[in-house]
């Protein structure tokens, strides 16, 4: 079975989330414009991602809780955990790398934690797009550990990506795929005759979405006989790259 | 002149003593492992915070005789030991960029 997947979506949880980016939003938008699967990646933090997947369950979407995580060498990382146990061990590792500097919220934007009906819960008080301490083969060791996925994001952006903040795929780092913007389809993937050594990859495509008219603008086809986070990695794994 | 003398005169830690003798003329600051593919030249030395084994790589590939890894900053286990493969000279200043450049770029331009 195919499988449409728009793997990388910021909340209002994320301060540059637009405010219109409730995870029912997100849910009702998704499944609206086609999504089999999505991952909901806020900057550090996981603390939507599980009633964002409530809510995906309703809704027949399949919803994979993660977080787009900044590392020491300011590379993004999304990274995917398979149960809730696991996303609450990962946030408190994440939480015990921050740097803590506090979100100034007239800058920065709100950082909302939401329940189903978009009620706020709490605000996280440290600015959740600064960098952790914690260098990006440490974090790729730790969701491996943790049965998880692994996908450094964008690597064809100018800014925070693998290939601006370490110019090549360092030896020695696994991951399940790559992550394309959607710039780099816009481009012709012009990125990747420009970077041969990142050409032959594995690569997924997503949206990387902050407002709701971007959910879905850009997607991965993924085969596996039926959905699981294990199928998934699979999939991930094994596909042939993911341009189309 | 050297990276020996930049070492004493910019009281610099030495974690892998080699290139010592090699000649320098300029340096290249950044942090963006990409610029630093792009731009830098062969023979510079580089001034980075980054503590990542691809700086060793990239100064490697460049011919870049030495880095210095600016305030205090602890280099990863694997990039201490590619420089030892790469003989790539590694320096720790406890100074940040801006002063590590400017003392430079007095001694040696």
């Amino acid at each position: 079975m195919k499988f449409k997947a728009d793997m990388h979506i910021h909340s209002v949880l994320s301060p540059c989330g637009d405010i219109e980016m409730s995870p029912s939003a997100i849910v009702a938008t998704a499944k609206a414009r086609g999504m089999d699967i999505i991952g909901l990646t806020d900057h550090n933090s996981t603390l939507n991602a599980d009633v964002t997947r409530r809510l995906g369950e309703k809704a027949g979407l399949h919803v994979l809780m993660g977080a787009e995580v900044t590392t020491r060498e300011e590379v993004h990382c999304l990274a995917f955990m398979p149960t809730t146990e696991k996303l609450a061990e990962f946030q408190a590792f994440l939480d015990s790398k921050v740097v803590f500097f506090e979100n100034d919220v007239d800058k920065f934007g709100f950082q909302l934690v939401v329940d189903e009906e978009e009620n706020v819960l709490d605000q996280v008080p440290h600015l959740l797009i600064n960098a952790l301490d914690l260098p990006m083969l440490e974090l790729q060791q730790k969701v491996y550990q943790m049965g998880g996925i692994f996908i450094p994001a964008h690597i064809d952006r100018p800014t925070f990506s693998l290939s601006s903040q370490l110019g090549f795929v360092p030896s020695g780092l696994k991951y399940h795929a790559m992550e394309l913007s959607y710039y780099c389809k816009r481009d012709g993937y012009k990125f990747l005759e420009t970077h041969p050594w990142f050409s032959d990859l594995n690569f997924i495509q997503s949206s990387d979405a902050h407002y709701v008219e971007d959910i879905a603008k850009i997607h991965s086809v993924l085969e596996m006989p039926f959905f699981s986070f294990d199928n998934f990695r699979d999939a991930l794994r094994q596909g042939e790259p993911v341009i189309l | 002149m050297t990276v020996k003398e930049i070492i004493e005169k910019l009281d610099l830690k030495c974690l892998n003593p080699v290139n010592l003798d090699a000649d320098v003329t300029s340096a290249y600051a950044s942090d963006l492992l990409s610029d630093v593919m792009g731009n830098a030249r062969s023979g510079q030395v580089w001034i980075t915070m980054q503590t990542h084994k691809n700086v060793t790589a990239i100064a490697s590939l460049k011919d870049m005789p030495a880095v210095i890894i600016v305030r205090d900053g602890v280099p990863d286990d694997d990039m201490l030991q590619h420089a030892k493969d790469e003989d790539i000279c590694l320096l720790v200043s406890k100074d940040a960029t801006f002063q590590v450049c400017g003392k430079l770029y007095d001694l040696i331009k």
